[in-house]
């Protein structure tokens, strides 16, 4: 069997695991582990935004949890406002998903726009370093701005509605992250299999190059780091839905370590690898976290391991190495 | 607003500088010889301040904690170089992220089951209690020996750098690492010294902040974000560098803090005014960090000119 069919079969037990075993805890009346599945589906989503970035573009974004942040707040603000009624900026506020999603991301990609602008204008360690510089500052931002709760973060008293659904049943919340989490999919694989992923490859892999047969590495490289931004501000949106809680925590630079964590422990530039990786790391948050308190150290031994000698994570380790780098 | 308190405010910057620059002096070395981006730099200082807290809290002799201190993470960072960083030295700097974020989160987690969750607590050695009076100004007498023990160690190491045989080998290193091993110098050791030097360095940083501070699981990360905002403005490499960035990093950190919703208060209502001038004051250093790097983006005294 060839790789690449091993890898197709694998993201189809993906898919279909991520949505049977929520599927038998509805049954079973568990809605504990619903929601562990739900987390697992709306880090998967952050992560494949990411993933646009890191593994198709090769731009190791260190201040990613920024555009978490700003989907959380945004949904964090919008519900704050519905609630007391007062308006923002002139408009009401929104206690439906479907508005709340449109501004994260319109406000997480102009965020990126020009965080990307000016990042893009380095590369290598200094790229890192001004990416997470620029997530530093939303951090202090939100930490010492008084207005939405400062330090002590903002709480969410009613979820958001989506029409049709009631967002406080747990299945239902699943069903509608499980829905945007194939939708990024989708996203993700149609821009990889288009003439702009096959760019931006090109790009990641000789900039030189890529240049010299009129690929303008910087518009490509930039409309990529946008579309990342945006991916993962609509995340951080449903994640603030889903913990009904928006904190300066969600900004962290540790957040951004966990989001590249996750595309390596499922394996970069895998159309699936978020979702494995998003699976590992609750898996082992949850299984480990009942058995030792020091959970973290054996995360932290397994990320070593895979870094040093299972470059491709868990997808590159079953269904072999990426065809190309 | 009195001179005097400006002028506390500006040595409390300068001695928040040269503790960054203790910290950052290691990173860039490693950086700037190794080529590697060491996360776990923070680590090497948490360390560096629950040996020290723990072996004065013992022994009731802080001097002897510093030691402890400054030996436990020197031997924590030749172990972790020989066992782990090696590997890394040949890889992207991907890796080294990744690999060293899992270092921090072994490092953590085996401090934290070593000496459990609960803070320790550091006094301030009797030698350096109280205050001392600076002109106009009651200064705290430890800070003002940590201003002192800061620029003693700068020279140290400029001299270490500048005038021995070992740092000769380093800034050979730096240029060109594949010549000095031709050349028969032993370069993985030479690695190993480097990296144990860099992490004694934060030890000692994390060892002396302890008595000013309570020492805890997570107090090296901050100062691990900012010890890179620090070589990324004074230009990763350089150790003179990473003096000026870390003073600029301190004293502007410091003073945005004190100045800023100070400056506010002129036009803004008190309340408001705080709560702008804090946030603005604390996005200060990573807004010159973003301006340094997109007008100099090797900083400002790039090491490989």
């Amino acid at each position: 069997m060839d790789s690449a069919r091993r890898e197709w079969l694998l993201n189809s037990a993906l898919a279909l695991a991520l949505f049977v075993v929520p599927l038998w805890a509805w049954i079973a009346g568990e809605p504990f582990i619903i929601t562990l599945a739900t987390r697992v589906a709306i880090l998967a989503i952050a992560a494949v935004g990411l993933n646009i970035a890191l593994g198709l573009g090769g731009m190791v974004s260190f201040g990613h949890a920024l555009y978490l942040g700003i989907g959380g707040y945004v949904a964090g603000i919008a519900a704050h406002h519905a609630f007391n009624g007062t308006p923002v900026l002139g408009l009401p506020g929104t206690n439906q998903m479907l508005p709340v999603w449109a501004i994260a991301m319109l406000v997480s990609g102009g965020v990126a726009a020009v965080v990307g602008a000016l990042s893009l204008r380095t590369s290598g360690i200094f790229f890192i370093m001004i990416t997470l510089a620029f997530a530093q500052m939303g951090f202090f931002f939100a930490l010492s701005w008084p207005a939405y709760g400062g330090e002590d973060g903002l709480p969410i008293f009613m979820r958001n509605q989506f029409p049709g659904m009631n967002t406080n049943r747990p299945w239902d919340l699943f069903l509608i992250a499980y829905a945007v989490l194939m939708a990024a999919l989708l996203v993700f694989a149609l821009l990889r299999a288009a003439r702009f992923g096959a760019a931006l490859m090109a790009i990641r892999q000789n900039p030189d190059r890529a240049a010299a047969v009129g690929i303008s590495p910087f518009g490509i490289r930039l409309t990529a780091f946008i579309l990342s931004g945006m991916i993962t501000g609509l995340a951080g949106a449903m994640m603030a839905d889903l913990t009904r809680f928006v904190s300066p925590a969600m900004m962290a630079w540790t957040m951004s370590g966990e989001l590249i964590v996750i595309i390596i422990l499922g394996g970069v530039g895998r159309l699936f690898g978020p979702v494995a990786g998003a699976a590992i790391l609750v898996g082992f948050e949850v299984f480990f976290g009942g058995v030792t308190e020091h959970w973290k150290l054996w995360l932290g031994l397994v990320l070593l391991a895979v870094v040093l000698f299972a470059r491709g994570g868990l997808i590159g380790l079953i269904a072999g190495r990426a065809r190309h780098g | 607003m009195t001179l005097a308190l400006v002028l506390e405010q500006l040595l409390n910057g300068v001695q928040f500088g040269l503790m960054l620059f203790l910290m950052s002096a290691g990173l860039t070395l490693v950086f700037g010889v190794m080529g590697l981006i060491n996360l776990a730099h923070g680590s090497l200082y948490m360390i560096g301040a629950f040996l020290c807290a723990a072996v004065a809290g013992a022994t009731g002799n802080f001097w002897l904690g510093l030691l402890a201190g400054i030996a436990a993470a020197a031997a924590a960072g030749a172990l972790i170089e020989v066992v782990v960083i090696r590997r890394l030295y040949d890889r992207d700097h991907l890796d080294q992220v990744l690999a060293t974020f899992a270092l921090i989160l072994i490092l953590s987690e085996g401090v934290r089951m070593i000496f459990g969750p609960f803070p320790l607590y550091l006094n301030v050695p009797d030698l350096f209690r109280g205050t001392v009076r600076l002109g106009i100004v009651d200064y705290s007498l430890y800070r003002l020996a940590l201003i002192g023990f800061g620029l003693a160690v700068a020279l140290g190491l400029w001299l270490l750098i500048a005038k021995t045989r070992l740092g000769i080998r380093i800034r050979a290193g730096e240029s060109d690492r594949e010549m000095i091993a031709a050349l028969g110098v032993n370069i993985r050791a030479l690695y190993t010294v480097v990296f144990a030097l860099g992490a004694a360095l934060a030890g000692l940083a994390g060892a002396l902040v302890g008595a000013i501070q309570s020492v805890q699981v997570g107090m090296g990360e901050p100062v691990l974000i900012l010890a890179f905002v620090v070589i990324v403005i004074g230009g990763i490499g350089s150790i003179k560098g990473a003096m000026v960035g870390a003073l600029l990093v301190g004293v502007i950190d410091t003073m945005g803090r004190f100045l800023l919703p100070r400056a506010f208060a002129l036009f803004l209502d008190t309340s408001q005014a705080m709560g702008v001038g804090a946030a603005l004051a604390s996005m200060l250093i990573y807004l010159l960090m973003a301006l340094i790097l997109i007008f100099r983006p090797k900083g400002l005294f790039p090491a490989h000119g």
